[in-house]
């Protein structure tokens, strides 16, 4: 219990990020699909069948060292893409300082991929929310349920197709009209006012 | 001997605990449910959602300015360093750069945010834990920063003052001068806490050695922030990613050794007399300048600048033209003062009375059939028509335009490069990281918000799990979790 000051220093990422999408190249040339770059962050477009070994590829080699598992979620490319869905990964080393994006794709017709949960433990609640707002399922997730909506609400809201306003009147959340039932039969014992 | 014969009659079993969505120690709406064994946590199970409003498709609804209020709504505790962390992510997408001044004033506000944010943690921790003395004392401070908040910007709470491309406006001479003041006085306030609990022995007992977590492990975790760092990893933004002035001010990293509650304690009270710091600092430095980018494709620029030329809406009423007036009902549904009224298909009629003169009809209409006439209010409906039928000068049809080109800015957002970007900041409670996906449009295709809460309620069955029931509201409390964030 002794909490001491440190002086970090600014100092620039570690490995240039289009460095570290060579190396991916190199040790998965099979599995890469594209690299793209913005404003100096580089993605890399992989299929999903070899996800789990790339990224532990990342997270243990000693030069790489890519401990820190920003975020994860998906992105849903309704009629933009062929392949409809990318789950993206965003890491970082906080030894090396530097950054890079994996992007892997998932087809509509069998949205599944497997889970990194053994790699960050953090992954658990990234993934469950995933799943609950993409309908994107995690083979070997330990505990796959929904997380935000309730755990017998119908569709994923983040999907393109999915209304802003939520389901019609007539086929809404059961524990909601519920709620509305409830509160008419409670109504007589409101108090005037 | 008893015990031995005791336990042969009495079979032991686990028990279940539900625990919130309501309970004064949750922090808001987080539900429990402990699997407890006597006085052991053998397992929780978080529910969390009770605040789930979308705010991520929300966000994908609407242009890059309008997301900006729906920021302060997700950490409501911290709302300037949301905002902040919205703006460096949307500055950041859209390429452009911002003053040096606003930057400082960023700064400043974003640390004030942080001592805030600290003083609330302290405070409901403390209180949690069974001193409410302390809860007094922060909040007394807390208040202090709510009123400096409110002199630049008029709101305490949910402020939206940091915009895209610099600040709402430049900060009085005053509050420079008062915030002065406090940090002047503030570290003595911090001893006062530290008096109280420092070496108290009901805080150190309930806090040394509670929900310990190895640095690696909380690496693993996704743990960010003073959580992380009482563990002793040294990752904080500001200095690995500097946004904003925090490259030009100097300022250290407090980083605990084991991990516990009381190590994150103590990283947080460091934190706040480091923050100080910072504010001194940037107070000494403050550059003069502009604090609004010169960007006006991507900015919103000061009124004088938008609409040159504004009109005078004291004397002037709006007027509906029953030939143009096709009767569609949008007016109608637009009015805030619900002062339009008339049937489907057939002209509308506007209740000067009701009227507010907002302009909000004037610009929805599609048809062209709202008109602008001089003159003042209570006008009767003949005497308008007369006016509407007059020539209408010109400086009211070019405030007219500059009104609706505004608006429509507003509304459609500028044109923006495609690409995606994942930036992050230092908010007082982790990392918070916005994740876009640009397709070219003015609203973005994809907007996902890293909430630091969100991964540290998912840490709490690891914290908990081995001690006893009265941890689980130590261990809440370390994490500083705001459900508004945690379920967005």
């Amino acid at each position: 219990m002794a909490v001491t000051e440190v002086r970090i220093s600014i100092h620039p990422a570690g490995l240039n990020p289009k460095d570290i999408a060579e190396k991916i190249k190199e040790q998965f040339p099979d599995q890469v699909i594209d690299v793209a770059e913005f404003r100096d962050q580089v993605s890399v477009i992989a299929k999903r069948d070899q996800i789990v070994p790339l990224l532990k590829y990342l997270h243990d080699d000693p030069i790489l060292s890519m401990d820190h598992l920003q975020d994860l979620t998906a992105v849903d490319y309704l009629k933009k893409k062929d392949v409809r869905f990318e789950v993206v990964y965003n890491l970082y080393s906080t030894k090396y300082r530097h950054h890079i994006r994996i992007r892997a794709q998932v087809p509509e017709n069998d949205p599944k991929i497997n889970s990194v949960v053994p790699i960050w433990a953090g992954a658990n609640w990234h993934e469950r929310e995933c799943f609950d707002m993409f309908g994107i399922e995690f083979t070997g997730h330990p505990d796959l349920r929904r997380i935000l909506m309730p755990e017998d609400w119908e569709g994923y809201p983040l999907r393109k197709d999915y209304p802003l306003q939520g389901p019609a009147l007539e086929n809404d959340w059961p524990g909601f009209t519920e709620v509305l039932k409830r509160s008419k039969e409670l109504r007589e014992f409101e108090w005037e006012g | 001997m008893i015990q031995k014969e005791a336990e042969k009659i009495f079979e032991t079993k686990e028990l279940n605990v539900n625990m919130g969505p309501q309970h004064p120690a949750t922090h808001g709406v987080l539900r429990l449910v402990l699997d407890i064994d006597g006085e052991t946590i053998v397992k929780v199970t978080p529910y969390v959602g009770y605040l789930h409003r979308g705010i991520e498709k929300l966000g994908e609804s609407l242009s890059y300015f309008q997301a900006l209020p729906l920021t302060d709504r997700m950490d409501y505790v911290s709302a300037m360093s949301n905002n902040i962390g919205y703006c460096v992510a949307v500055e950041k997408l859209f390429g452009i750069e911002v003053p040096e001044r606003a930057k400082f004033i960023r700064t400043i506000v974003g640390e004030m945010s942080r001592i805030a944010n600290h003083l609330l943690w302290l405070a409901t921790h403390a209180l949690d834990i069974g001193a409410m003395t302390v809860f007094l004392y922060c909040f007394r401070e807390r208040e202090w920063i709510l009123d400096l908040y409110e002199m630049i910007c008029g709101a305490r709470l949910t402020v939206t003052y940091p915009r895209i491309g610099g600040v709402r406006n430049d900060v009085p001479q005053e509050f420079l001068e008062s915030l002065w003041k406090f940090t002047d006085e503030f570290p003595s306030r911090i001893l006062e806490y530290e008096t109280l609990i420092d070496q108290n022995r009901i805080w150190l007992q309930r806090t040394v050695g509670i929900g310990v977590i190895s640095a690696e492990e909380a690496v693993s975790w996704g743990m960010t922030g003073p959580t992380l760092r009482g563990s002793g990893v040294p990752y904080d933004i500001r200095k690995h990613m500097p946004y904003d002035a925090y490259d030009k001010v100097e300022f250290e990293v407090p980083i605990g050794t084991t991990g516990d509650t009381y190590d994150r304690y103590r990283c947080r009270m460091l934190e706040m007399r480091q923050s100080n710091n910072i504010i001194r600092q940037c107070i000494e430095k403050l550059p003069p300048g502009p604090v609004m980018a010169d960007e006006p494709k991507f900015t919103l620029q000061p009124k004088d600048k938008m609409m040159p030329i504004t009109h005078p809406t004291k004397e002037m009423a709006y007027f509906i033209e029953e030939k143009a007036c096709k009767g569609c009902g949008m007016c109608l549904r637009a009015c805030p003062a619900k002062a339009i009224f008339g049937e489907k298909k057939k002209p509308h009629k506007i209740d000067q009375a009701l009227c507010l003169q907002c302009a909000t009809c004037f610009v929805t209409c599609k048809f062209k059939a709202m008109k602008i006439v001089p003159g003042g209010k209570g006008l009767s409906d003949e005497k308008l028509a007369e006016l509407a039928a007059a020539p209408v000068p010109e400086e009211i049809t070019k405030a007219a335009e500059h009104l609706v080109k505004q608006f429509e800015f507003i509304k459609k957002g500028p044109k923006v490069p495609e690409g995606e970007l994942y930036v992050a900041t230092e908010v007082p409670k982790g990392e918070l990281g916005f994740y876009f996906v640009s397709d070219g449009s003015g609203k973005p295709y994809r907007m996902r918000l890293r909430a630091p809460s969100f991964i540290h309620a998912g840490c709490l069955p690891r914290l908990c799990v081995g001690h006893l029931v009265a941890d689980v509201i130590a261990a809440i409390g370390t994490i500083d979790i705001v459900l508004g964030e945690c379920d967005r």
